[in-house]
C-alpha cells in the first residue's frame, strides 16, 4: 500500500519536473590527513542546524560563516532551530528511510540529553574532535566539561564550542539585595509573591534551576555525579520536592503558568512583571541592555555556593554529507579568533572553551582586549561552576516535575 | 489569476488531449493531495503501536499506548483540546451569523466585510502575537489605562493569558476564525440571493434577523457546513496559537505531542505517535459532536420556523447592536496587536506602564530587514505555485465534474477533509520520512507539494459551492447561442464567478504562507520562509523582531486578499449586478 502510493507521488513528482537534490559528496574524511580534509571541504555547503532564537547568536553564526566562505570556499547555511531536537528528529527520520549517507544535517549544536541519545543510538561520526588542529588550544586540564558532556565522556564526537554558566538577574532600581542561595530564594519569594519564575521544565534553563535546587539542598550531592538509582534518587530529592512545594504559591502566576524559555523571562523583566530571573548565558543581560530590552539598571550574579556551567558542543551526524566542511568549520570555532569575538559581550559574550596558558601572545592579547558589558560577571566573579549532574538525573527530575506542578494539579 | 489557462503544463495547448486530461482530473488531485496523508498516517500508526525500526522498535506492541494513558496531565489536555475546538467554533459561527443576520446588505456591513477581510491574511501566530501583548497583565491595555485608571504602577500578578480554562486561547482562535467563516459566508451569499428572501419575510412582518435565520441560514449553512467543519479541527488540533496563548500547565494535547516529539528522550517519540493517534480520534469525535449538534439543531430550527412567530424589534435591535460590536472586537483586537506589532519593531527600551516606548528607532529594521529578502522571495515563489497548482487542478476536477458528470459522492467530499483533519503533526512525521525514501526531501520543490497537500482543500472548499451552484440555465443559454464548453468556461462561468475564484486563490496563498510545519519538516529546514525564521526567532522572545517578521509574514499574505477585493470593483464598475456585497 505504502509503496504503491510512493510511487504514484514519485510520479506525481517527476511529471511536475521535481529532480532528486542529492549531490554525492565524500562520505568519510579522516581528520588525521587535515590537508585532505581541507581540500575535500572546498566547495562543500554546510548545513549547520543550531538553535536560531538570538539574534547575537545568528549574527555570530553568519560571521562565522562568511569567514569560511572566505578562506576556505566552505558555504555555511545556519538552519534556525526551535528547538535542538528537531535535528536530532531530522536524523532520526533519515535513518528511518534508510538515508545513511547525504544526511540534510551537516553539524548541530549539541549537549547534554540529545548528546547522550545520539551517542547511544549511534547517530554520530567520529571519533575527530581530538584530531583537528585547533583541538591543542582546548582547556581540557582546567574545564573538565569540555571532555565530559553532562557527565557523559564525549569521546571525540564532539568539539567544544562554548562554556555557560547558569547566573541570575535583577532590576536595581527594583531589587537592590537579591536573595543569594537556593533557601534565600525561597525566603524572599514568600516576602515578594509573583517576582520570580523559572521557565517550564523541560526547558533546558527551567531544568538547569532544578538540577542547581537539588544540588544545594541534597543530603550528599555527590551521587548526582553517577546514573540514577532509585533509593539515591528518593533520598536526593526529597528535600527539592518539600522546597517546590513552598515556592510553587509564590512564583509568578502562582505557578498556573510558566514561561516557555529563558529568554521569555528578559521579557517579563522588562514589562516589570518579575524582580528575579535566570539565565546560561553569561552575556545574557549585557546583551539584553544593549538592545534595548532591559533598562541599564540590570545587574547579574551567581549563588555564594557557585552555580552550574556546562559546555556545548558542536558535533556530525553519522549520515552527513558535508563532513570535511563541518570539521573545517567546527575547527574554525575552535580558533583564537573565533573563541575570542564569540566572546566579546558586543558580540555574544559566551564564555570561551581554551586555555590562555596554551595560547601565543597574539592571540591572548584578543581576549584581554575584550571589555566586558556593565551587567556582565569577570571569571573572578563567577568562580569555579558546580559539575553538572548525569543526565539520567535530569530526566527522572523532569518527569517528576511535570506529574507533580506541570499538569495542575 | 481569473484569466490563467486551465490547461494543465502537460496538455498544454492540443484540445482533443485535454478533453482526455479532465476526466483524470479527479484522481489526480486525490493522489496528489491524499496519497502523503495516508502514507503520513501509516507512519504515525506504525511507531504508535511500537514499530520503529531506527529506534529499535521491531515488535508491535501497547506499551506507546499504556505510556500515553499514565500520562498524568491526558484527561485535561484532552478536555482542554476538546473545549477550545467546540467553544472557539460555535462563538465564531454564532457572531458571523449574527453579523450576516443583522447587517448584510446594509453599509455597516460593507464596512465590516472590509474590516474583518483583510483580517483572514494575517498569519495566526502574528495574531497571537500581537493579542498576548495587548490583554497580558503588563499588556497594551493595561499600560493605557495604567497607572492613573487603575493605580498599578508594576504590573499586576493576574493570570489572563495562558489560562487553565483556555479562554485566551479561544478568544485568539475565535478572532481569526471570524474572518475566515464570514468570507466564507459571503462566498455562499452570492449565490443564494438572501435580498430578495429576506424582503419577502420583511413584508410577511418577521423582525430581520429572525426572517434571516429562518430564510437565509438554512441555505447559507448547507454551503459553510464544511469550512465550519475545518474551523473545528483546526482549532482543536492547532500548535503555533496554543502555545502563546494557551495554557501550559498541561497544554493542549496537540502541544504536548510536540513537545515529546521535541524531547530529546527519543523513547518518547513513540508516545507522541499514540498522541497523535488520540489527537486524530479526538477531532473525529468533535465533529461527531458537532454533527449531533446540527441535527439537533435543525430538528429544533424546523419547529421554530413552523410556529411562524415573527420576533420582536426591541430584542432583534439589542442582538443587531450586540453582533456589531462582537465582530467588532474581533477585528480591533487583531488590528489594535498588529499596531503594537509595529511599533515594537521600532521601539527601543519600552516598559510598563509607558504607553509608548521611550524612544524609536530604525534599529530593529536595520538589521533584519536586509535578511527578510530571501525568506520573502521563498515564501512567494512557494505560495505562489502551491496556490497555482490548486487553483488547476480545482478547476479541472470541477469542470469534469460539469461536463463529464463526475459528481463525487457525498462521502467522497470527506476525502477533501483529510489534510485538514488530521493533525498536521501526526502525518507531517510519517511524511517527511516517505519524502526522504522518495528523494524528494530537502527542496523548494518538496516544500510546495507539501503545501499542495494544505492549499488544495482550502481552494477546493472555498470554490465547489459557488462553482456547483452556479446556475447551469447560463450554461444552456450559451450552448443554445452556439458556444462551445471551453467557450462558456472562459466567456460565461469564470467571469461570472471570478470572485469566488479570487477568495479561493488569497485564501490558498494566506494557507502557504503560514505553514510551518510542512515547510520545517519536508524543506528539511534548508528552505527559510518568512514563517520558519519568524517562529525560530520568537523563540527568542523579542517582540522587536518578531514584530519585524510578523509584519512582513502579514504583507505578503495580505497582498492576494486586497486583490480578492479590489479586483472585482474594477472589473466589473460597470456590472454592479454581479457583485452581490
Amino acid at each position: 500500500m505504502s509503496r504503491y502510493i510512493l510511487k504514484s507521488l514519485a510520479a506525481v513528482g517527476l511529471a511536475l519536473g521535481l529532480g532528486a537534490p542529492s549531490s554525492a559528496q565524500d562520505a568519510a574524511p579522516d581528520p588525521a590527513d587535515w590537508k585532505a580534509v581541507k581540500q575535500a571541504a572546498e566547495g562543500q555547503t554546510v548545513y549547520w542546524h543550531a538553535w536560531g532564537g538570538s539574534n547575537a547568536i545568528n549574527d555570530y553564526i553568519r560571521w562565522a560563516g562568511d569567514r569560511l566562505a572566505e578562506r576556505h570556499g566552505v558555504t555555511v547555511e545556519h538552519v534556525k532551530l526551535k528547538d535542538t531536537a528537531d535535528a536530532v528528529s531530522r536524523v532520526i527520520a533519515e535513518k528511518s528511510a534508510g538515508k545513511d549517507q547525504d544526511g540534510s544535517v551537516d553539524l548541530i549544536w549539541i549537549n547534554g540529553e540529545n548528546f547522550a541519545a545520539m551517542k547511544e543510538k549511534g547517530l554520530l561520526f567520529g571519533p575527530w574532535a581530538e584530531d583537528v588542529p585547533n583541538w591543542k588550544y582546548v582547556d581540557v586540564e582546567g574545564k573538565p566539561a569540555v571532555t565530559s558532556d553532562f557527565t557523559v565522556p564525549t569521546d571525540g564526537l564532539e568539539a567544544p564550542w562554548g562554556m555557560a554558566q547558569i547566573i541570575f538577574y535583577h532590576d536595581t532600581a527594583h531589587l537592590t539585595d537579591p536573595p543569594r542561595s537556593i533557601p534565600e530564594i525561597l525566603e524572599w519569594a514568600k516576602a515578594n509573591p509573583g517576582r520570580f519564575a523559572y521557565p517550564q521544565p523541560p526547558d533546558f534553563v527551567g531544568s538547569t534551576f532544578l538540577k542547581q535546587a537539588v544540588i544545594e539542598l541534597a543530603p550528599n550531592p555527590d551521587v548526582l555525579q553517577q546514573p540514577v538509582n532509585e533509593t539515591a534518587y528518593v533520598t536526593a530529592t526529597e528535600p527539592l520536592w518539600q522546597y517546590l512545594d513552598e515556592l510553587t504559591p509564590n512564583l509568578w502566576r502562582s505557578g498556573a503558568a510558566y514561561p516557555q524559555s529563558s529568554t521569555r523571562l528578559i521579557q517579563l523583566m522588562a514589562d516589570g512583571e518579575i524582580d528575579l530571573a535566570l539565565s546560561i548565558e553569561l552575556n545574557a543581560p549585557s546583551n539584553a541592555i544593549a538592545n534595548y530590552e532591559l533598562p541599564d539598571t540590570v545587574r547579574s550574579y551567581v549563588l555564594d555556593g557557585g552555580t552550574i556551567g556546562n559546555a556545548s558542543f558542536v558535533a556530525i551526524p553519522y549520515n552527513a554529507n558535508a563532513k570535511a566542511g563541518a570539521m573545517v568549520l567546527a575547527n574554525f570555532l575552535m580558533s583564537p579568533e573565533a573563541q575570542a569575538r564569540k566572546q566579546d559581550p558586543a558580540v555574544w559574550g559566551s564564555g570561551t572553551v581554551l586555555a590562555m596558558d596554551k595560547l601565543d601572545p597574539k592571540d591572548r592579547a584578543r581576549f584581554d582586549a575584550i571589555e566586558l558589558g556593565v551587567a556582565t560577571l569577570t571569571p573572578a566573579e563567577l568562580g569555579e561552576a558546580l559539575p553538572e549532574p548525569h543526565p539520567s538525573w535530569m530526566v527522572r527530575l523532569e518527569q517528576d516535575w511535570t506529574a507533580r506542578y506541570g499538569v495542575g494539579q | 489569476m481569473g484569466t490563467a489557462p486551465v490547461t494543465t503544463v502537460r496538455m498544454a495547448g492540443r484540445r482533443p488531449r485535454r478533453a482526455r486530461f479532465l476526466p483524470w482530473a479527479p484522481l489526480v488531485t486525490l493522489v496528489v493531495m491524499l496519497g502523503p496523508v495516508l502514507a503520513g498516517i501509516l507512519g504515525t500508526l506504525a511507531p504508535a503501536f511500537g514499530y520503529m525500526p531506527a529506534l529499535q522498535g521491531t515488535g508491535l506492541s501497547l506499551d506507546p499506548l499504556r505510556a500515553l494513558l499514565e500520562w498524568p496531565g491526558l484527561s485535561r489536555a484532552v478536555m482542554l483540546s476538546l473545549g477550545v475546538g467546540l467553544g472557539a467554533t460555535a462563538i465564531s459561527l454564532a457572531i458571523v451569523t449574527l453579523i450576516c443576520a443583522g447587517w448584510a446588505g446594509t453599509r455597516s456591513f460593507t464596512m465590516i466585510e472590509r474590516l474583518l477581510s483583510p483580517l483572514l491574511s494575517v498569519p495566526h501566530a502574528a495574531a497571537a502575537f500581537g493579542l498576548a501583548f495587548l490583554i497580558a497583565p503588563s499588556g497594551w491595555l493595561s499600560r493605557g489605562l495604567s497607572p492613573w485608571v487603575t493605580g498599578w504602577t508594576r504590573p499586576p500578578d493576574l493570570l489572563i493569558l495562558q489560562d487553565p480554562a483556555g479562554l485566551s486561547l479561544i478568544f485568539g482562535l475565535v478572532t481569526k476564525e471570524v474572518p475566515f467563516l464570514l468570507l466564507m459566508t459571503l462566498a455562499a451569499l452570492t449565490q443564494v440571493r438572501p435580498a430578495s428572501s429576506l424582503r419577502v419575510a420583511q413584508c410577511l412582518g418577521y423582525a430581520r434577523i429572525t426572517g434571516w435565520l429562518k430564510t437565509v441560514f438554512p441555505l447559507v449553512y448547507r454551503q459553510i457546513r464544511l469550512p465550519v467543519f475545518a474551523v473545528l479541527a483546526f482549532s482543536m488540533s492547532v500548535v503555533d496559537v496554543a502555545i502563546i496563548l494557551g495554557p501550559n500547565t498541561p497544554p493542549t494535547l496537540a502541544v504536548q505531542v510536540v513537545r515529546w516529539m521535541n524531547d530529546p528522550d527519543l523513547a518518547l517519540r513513540f508516545q507522541a505517535a499514540a498522541g497523535a493517534v488520540l489527537q486524530l480520534g479526538l477531532v473525529l469525535f468533535g465533529i461527531g459532536l458537532w454533527r449531533l449538534a446540527e441535527i439537533v439543531a435543525g430538528r429544533l430550527g424546523k419547529i421554530w420556523v413552523s410556529t411562524g412567530g415573527r420576533g420582536w424589534r426591541g430584542p432583534d435591535q439589542v442582538i443587531r447592536g450586540a453582533a456589531l460590536i462582537l465582530g467588532a472586537t474581533a477585528a480591533l483586537a487583531v488590528i489594535a496587536g498588529l499596531a503594537g506589532q509595529v511599533i515594537w519593531s521600532f521601539a527601543g527600551l519600552w516598559q510598563f506602564p509607558d504607553l509608548l516606548p521611550d524612544g524609536f528607532t530604525w534599529r530593529n529594521w536595520n538589521r533584519y530587514g536586509a535578511q527578510l529578502a530571501g525568506p520573502a522571495g521563498e515564501t512567494l515563489i512557494i505560495a505562489g505555485a502551491a496556490t497555482g497548482l490548486a487553483l488547476l487542478l480545482t478547476l479541472a476536477c470541477l469542470e469534469a465534474e460539469h461536463r463529464h458528470g463526475l459528481r463525487p459522492a457525498t462521502r467522497a467530499l470527506w476525502l477533501l477533509y483529510l489534510p485538514l483533519i488530521v493533525p498536521q503533526v501526526a502525518f507531517l512525521t510519517g511524511f517527511q520520512t516517505l519524502s526522504i525514501g522518495a528523494g524528494l526531501d530537502g527542496g523548494r520543490m518538496a516544500v510546495i507539494a507539501a503545501h499542495l497537500v494544505f492549499v488544495l482543500p482550502y481552494v477546493f472548499l472555498s470554490l465547489a459551492d459557488p462553482w456547483r451552484v452556479w446556475d447551469a440555465k447560463h450554461d444552456t443559454t450559451a450552448r443554445a447561442l452556439g458556444a462551445g464548453p471551453d467557450r462558456v468556461l472562459w466567456m460565461v462561468r469564470l467571469p461570472m464567478l471570478l470572485r469566488p475564484v479570487l477568495i479561493a486563490t488569497a485564501v490558498g496563498f494566506a494557507v502557504s504562507v503560514g505553514q510551518y510545519l510542512p515547510t520545517l519538516l519536508v524543506g528539511a529546514g534548508r528552505v527559510p520562509t518568512l514563517t520558519t525564521e519568524a517562529v525560530a526567532l520568537a523563540s527568542g522572545g523579542d517582540r522587536r523582531v518578531t514584530g519585524v517578521y510578523a509584519l512582513a509574514q502579514t504583507a505578503a499574505a495580505l497582498a492576494p486578499f486586497a486583490l480578492a477585493l479590489v479586483l472585482p470593483r474594477l472589473l466589473w464598475r460597470n456590472r454592479k449586478g454581479l457583485l452581490h456585497a
